[in-house]
Order: structure tokens, then C-alpha cells, then sequence
């Protein structure tokens, strides 16, 4: 187990570090010169700025220096300073990070457990009207562009039924604590999420019922059936856990969907996350804010890669950790 | 291929948008891009302008057909480089294996473990947002599924008595892959590829939408973007180009699910 994970972080590290030397030559590849790149087009910086920049990223030095320079800074999480913003690139997504992590592991509970359970129903009752109906609702959810998803969901539960708030992370200035925060957050919250999570909810419900209606064909469940086992007890102990592996290592691959995802959940939403703070760089031109928040988004693909492949070994019958 | 009901589906649709993007712009001579009417016009008002006016009071019509234009262009366009740059390099992980194999293929996980959508925002805002950066950003991130497939086709098909017969007569490696290998594995990626060209709709759309797309080309998804702020007065600026985006993409998956069956009969059997 403890060499395994071993392995997957030192290659994550590895993965990570060519991640930072694409985003070294990401800021070379816009017209003009560097220094001015990050500092922020169009007269947002001044002289005195642009120097510094290129005297501390070396930029008038060869080429693999500047890389060193470059990614020493990175490793010792200096991800630089946004000219725009008045403020470091680290701590700008460091205060954004947690609204970010609630959104999308929120959108991803929501997304496994409904795809799951409606997959199951869908396997479960093959070729009757439910089967169907839960089909052709997958099929259009996941046919929806999610910044679509979430202005309808603004204007059929906000502007019409006004039942939940259309932006932002909290009542402004309602200065609630306690319980009463919470839930206003959580009002806050649903809609981000559950925009978020319909389009992976629509894949995982694919995924489980086709997933499902192969294993119910393998011999180890006529076995369980031939052993006299109730059927509750082989849909749920033998066809689902087998049939949630190609779940689990979906959920992995779809990681970076969803950090991207959230860029335009946030967006719509003004929630106030990492995505939002890629926006607000794109808006602005903030090149160094933007390729800092690309470093994170990569980083937390990485890990949640790694909780994945753990989690398999977990549900996967056939894998044993101690050997 | 035609026996499938969500197959023919899907190719009614396509063909519809196709014939859209194509013909429309002559039949409805409307520039996008000018004000014909009072802006903030709703539909079903005018018979002139069947779907509105937008805040400039741009002829929302006329942009969903314009649009259609860029959306499946940028979609086919974009494919067709990422099928260029993805299958010779599953090809030749596959056929040559060992170290080429290695070395390829941790290439190819590395651009799919990059968030392809953070990496294709990047990309259009260093290189400037037009239709040129757009294709080459979504192409660049999404030639790996393709890859990663064509080596595993040519990964099987290399062990078959006809490929050995092949080198045995001497032919050239690329001569084998192209003629012998290749045209035995394309089924599969043809099925990949009009799922790809869905996404890429999609991609294309979430790009515009964020302000990303080519400035001088309406896209649904760049009206979408513009209807956002007024959606409080004016629903349909925004409804009907996204209801396009998801009548596309939807005959696309459409397509690669009858193609799926079609080309794939094995794995159909239970599918529906």
C-alpha cells in the first residue's frame, strides 16, 4: 500500500513539475515581452513594475535560467505577484480555494450518488418506461452546455419562482453565524452545485446501468443466485460493486472536467472560488494570475487522481493491499 | 447504422444543422451583427424577426443561423487536427512498442491529466482569441482519447497473421501501418470522432460564452454570453441559442451511439 502510494505521488511530483515547464513557456508564447505579459496589458503596469519583474525572473538572461528561476520560485510556492490585483498569486488562490473545494466535492457527491442510484433503477428495470425515461433524461442533461444549465436554472428558480438566490456565496451584509450561516450558505450553494453536477450525474447514470447490465450476465452471479442469495443481497453485494470499478475510474478522468466546469459555474454564479478568479484574470489579462490558478487547478487533478486510483483499489474486489 | 432509431435521429438532426450553416445565411440575408429592430423585441411579435431582438436589437435569428456556421466548423475542423496529430502517434506507440511506446504514451497521459478546459482557456487568452487559436486549443486538448484508442487498435491488429504476412514480404513499416493497419482500426474512431465533434461544440461554445470566442464571428455561445446580463428582462436571448448547442451536440451523441452500434455489434447486444 505505502509503496504504491509512494509511487503515485512521485509520479504526480513528476507530472506537476512538467506541468510548471509548459507554463514557463505558456507566458513565452504571447506576442510581446514577457515582463510586460505578466505584469498586465493595456497601461496596467507601470515602468518601475516591469523592471522588477525582469530583474527577478531574469529575463534578460538565457533561456534555462530563467526556467530555474522560474520554477524554484513555483516550488517555494511563489507563484508571483498580480500587478491588477495588489496582491501575491499564492494568496489571492489560497482565499479562494475553500469556496472552490465546497462547490465542486459538493457537485461530485450530488453527480455519484444520483448517477448511481439512477443507473442502478435504469439497470434494474431494463426495457420498461422508467428505463427509458432515464435514458433520455441523461441523454439531454449531458447534451447541455453548463453555463446554459445554470442561467436556465437562474431564471426558473430565481427570477420565476424565486425560491434561491442567483449569485454569490452568502447574504451580503446579512452577517449571519452559527446554523444560520450554514444554511444561508447552503441556499447559496445548491444551484452551483447541482448545475455543476447534472452533466456528470447524466455520465455516471450511463455509466453504472451499462455497467451493471454487463456484469448481472457473468457467471460469479449466477453462482450467488445458484447459492440461494436473495436478489437484493447480489444487486447490491456482487453486480453493483463490480459494476461501480469503470464508475470510479470515470470519476477520476472527469477530475479535470470538473475543475473546468467550475470555472463556468463560478462564473455564472459569481461564486467566489478559483474558477471566478480565472475569469476575472481572463477578463483582465492577468496572465500571471491566470497560469498561477492553471498551476492549482493541475495540482488538485493530480490529487484528486490519486484518491481515485486508491479508492479503486478499495472497491475492487480483486485487489488486496496487504499483498 | 440506419437501424437505429437514436442513429437516425441524430443524422435527421445533423443533416438540418449542416443544411443550416450551408444554405441559411443566403436565404436569410440579416447581418447578425445589425440592428433591424427596437432592441429588447420579444418573440413571435414580428414575422420578420421570428425570435427576437437581442440588446442592440440584433436580429436573434440570424445569429443562431450565422452561429451555426462557426459552431460546426470550429467542431469538424477542430476534430479533424486532433484525429491528424492523435493517430499517428497511437499508430506508431502501437506498432513500434518498447520505448517509442513509453515514451509516447507518457506524453499522451500528460496532456490528459492536464484540466483540458483551464488549458484551452489559457491557451486562447495568451494566443489571442480567433477562430485559429480556438481550433488549435480544442484540437491540442483532445487529441489523447484518440491516441490512447489507436494504439490500443493497432496493438491487436500487429499480431494478426496478415500484418506478420506483411513484413514478412518485406513492405516498409509506414507502408504496413497505412495500407494493413490502419484501415482495420478505423471503426472505432470514427465512433470517438463524432463524440469528439460534440465536445468540441461544447468547448467552443464554453469559450465564447466566457468572452473567449473570435471577435469578428457571432457564436451560440457567445450570444448566450451577452444575453446573460439581461436575462432578467429578456429570457430569450438567451434560451434559444443554447437550446441550438443542445440540439446539436444531442444529434451528435446521437450519431455516435447508432454508429457504436453499427460498427460494434458485439457490444450493443444489451445496449438499449
Amino acid at each position: 500500500m505505502l509503496s504504491f502510494v509512494a509511487q503515485r505521488v512521485l509520479k504526480g511530483v513528476i507530472v506537476l513539475f512538467a506541468i510548471v515547464v509548459l507554463n514557463f513557456f505558456l507566458i513565452r508564447l504571447a506576442p510581446g515581452d514577457p515582463a510586460v505579459v505578466m505584469a498586465g496589458e493595456a497601461g496596467a503596469s507601470d515602468q518601475v513594475f516591469v523592471k522588477q519583474l525582469r530583474e527577478k525572473f531574469g529575463l534578460d538572461k538565457p533561456l534555462p535560467e530563467q526556467l530555474f528561476i522560474y520554477v524554484k520560485g513555483v516550488v517555494s510556492l511563489d507563484l508571483g505577484f498580480s500587478f491588477r490585483q495588489q496582491a501575491p498569486v499564492a494568496k489571492l488562490i489560497g482565499e479562494r480555494l475553500p469556496a472552490t473545494l465546497l462547490l465542486t466535492l459538493t457537485a461530485f457527491a450530488i453527480s455519484l450518488a444520483l448517477g448511481v442510484l439512477f443507473g442502478t433503477f435504469a439497470a434494474r428495470f431494463a426495457g420498461t418506461f422508467l428505463d427509458t425515461a432515464i435514458t433520455v433524461f441523461a441523454l439531454i442533461f449531458y447534451a447541455m452546455p453548463l453555463f446554459w444549465v445554470a442561467l436556465m436554472g437562474i431564471l426558473l428558480f430565481s427570477v420565476t419562482m424565486e425560491w434561491l438566490p442567483s449569485f454569490g456565496y452568502e447574504t451580503v451584509g446579512a452577517n449571519l453565524t452559527g446554523l444560520a450561516h450554514a444554511v444561508d450558505v447552503a441556499k447559496h450553494l445548491i444551484m452551483p452545485a447541482m448545475t455543476l453536477g447534472l452533466f456528470f450525474m447524466a455520465t455516471y447514470t450511463r455509466m453504472t446501468r451499462a455497467s451493471m447490465l454487463e456484469v448481472k450476465r457473468l457467471d460469479f452471479v449466477k453462482t450467488a443466485r445458484a447459492k440461494g442469495l436473495s436478489d437484493a443481497v447480489i444487486q447490491r453485494r456482487h453486480v453493483l460493486r463490480n459494476a461501480l470499478l469503470p464508475v470510479v475510474t470515470l470519476a477520476g478522468v472527469h477530475s479535470g472536467t470538473l475543475i473546468g466546469g467550475a470555472v463556468i459555474t463560478e462564473t455564472v454564479f459569481a461564486w467566489p472560488g478559483i474558477g471566478r478568479l480565472m475569469y476575472d484574470a481572463l477578463l483582465q489579462r492577468d496572465y500571471n494570475l491566470l497560469l498561477g490558478v492553471f498551476v492549482i487547478c493541475s495540482a488538485m487533478v493530480l490529487i484528486f487522481n490519486l484518491i481515485t486510483d486508491l479508492v479503486y483499489r478499495l472497491v475492487d474486489p480483486r485487489i488486496e493491499f496487504a499483498s | 447504422m440506419l437501424k437505429s432509431p437514436s442513429g437516425v435521429i441524430g443524422l435527421v438532426i445533423l443533416l438540418l444543422a449542416i443544411s443550416v450553416a450551408l444554405f441559411g445565411p443566403m436565404l436569410f440575408p440579416n447581418s447578425p451583427w445589425r440592428m433591424v429592430q427596437r432592441p429588447f423585441l420579444p418573440p413571435f411579435t414580428l414575422s420578420t424577426v421570428p425570435l427576437g431582438t437581442d440588446a442592440l436589437g440584433r436580429d436573434v435569428f440570424a445569429g443562431m443561423i450565422f452561429g451555426a456556421r462557426v459552431s460546426l466548423l470550429v467542431g469538424l475542423v477542430s476534430t479533424l487536427v486532433a484525429l491528424v496529430v492523435g493517430i499517428p502517434i497511437g499508430a506508431m506507440a502501437g506498432y513500434f512498442g518498447g520505448r517509442v511506446d513509453d515514451a509516447l504514451m507518457r506524453f499522451t497521459e500528460f496532456f490528459q491529466t492536464i484540466p483540458s478546459f483551464a488549458l484551452a482557456i489559457v491557451l486562447v487568452a495568451i494566443l489571442q482569441p480567433s477562430i485559429y487559436s480556438i481550433v488549435t486549443s480544442i484540437a491540442l486538448v483532445s487529441w489523447p482519447p484518440v491516441a490512447r484508442l489507436v494504439r490500443g487498435e493497432v496493438l491487436s491488429l500487429r499480431t494478426r497473421e496478415y500484418v506478420q504476412a506483411a513484413i514478412v514480404t518485406g513492405q516498409s513499416n509506414s507502408w504496413i501501418i497505412l495500407r494493413e493497419i490502419l484501415p482495420n482500426a478505423l471503426s472505432p474512431v470514427i465512433v470517438l470522432a463524432s463524440l469528439m465533434v460534440a465536445t468540441a461544440i461544447l468547448l467552443e461554445s464554453s469559450l465564447s460564452f466566457l468572452g473567449l470566442g473570435d471577435p469578428n464571428l457571432i457564436s451560440w455561445g457567445y450570444m448566450v454570453g451577452a444575453g446573460r446580463t439581461v436575462i432578467r428582462q429578456a429570457w430569450w436571448i438567451t434560451v434559444f441559442p443554447g437550446v441550438a448547442i443542445l440540439i446539436s451536440v444531442l444529434g451528435l451523441n446521437l450519431i455516435g451511439e447508432g454508429l457504436n452500434d453499427a460498427l460494434n455489434p458485439r457490444l450493443s447486444r444489451e445496449g438499449r
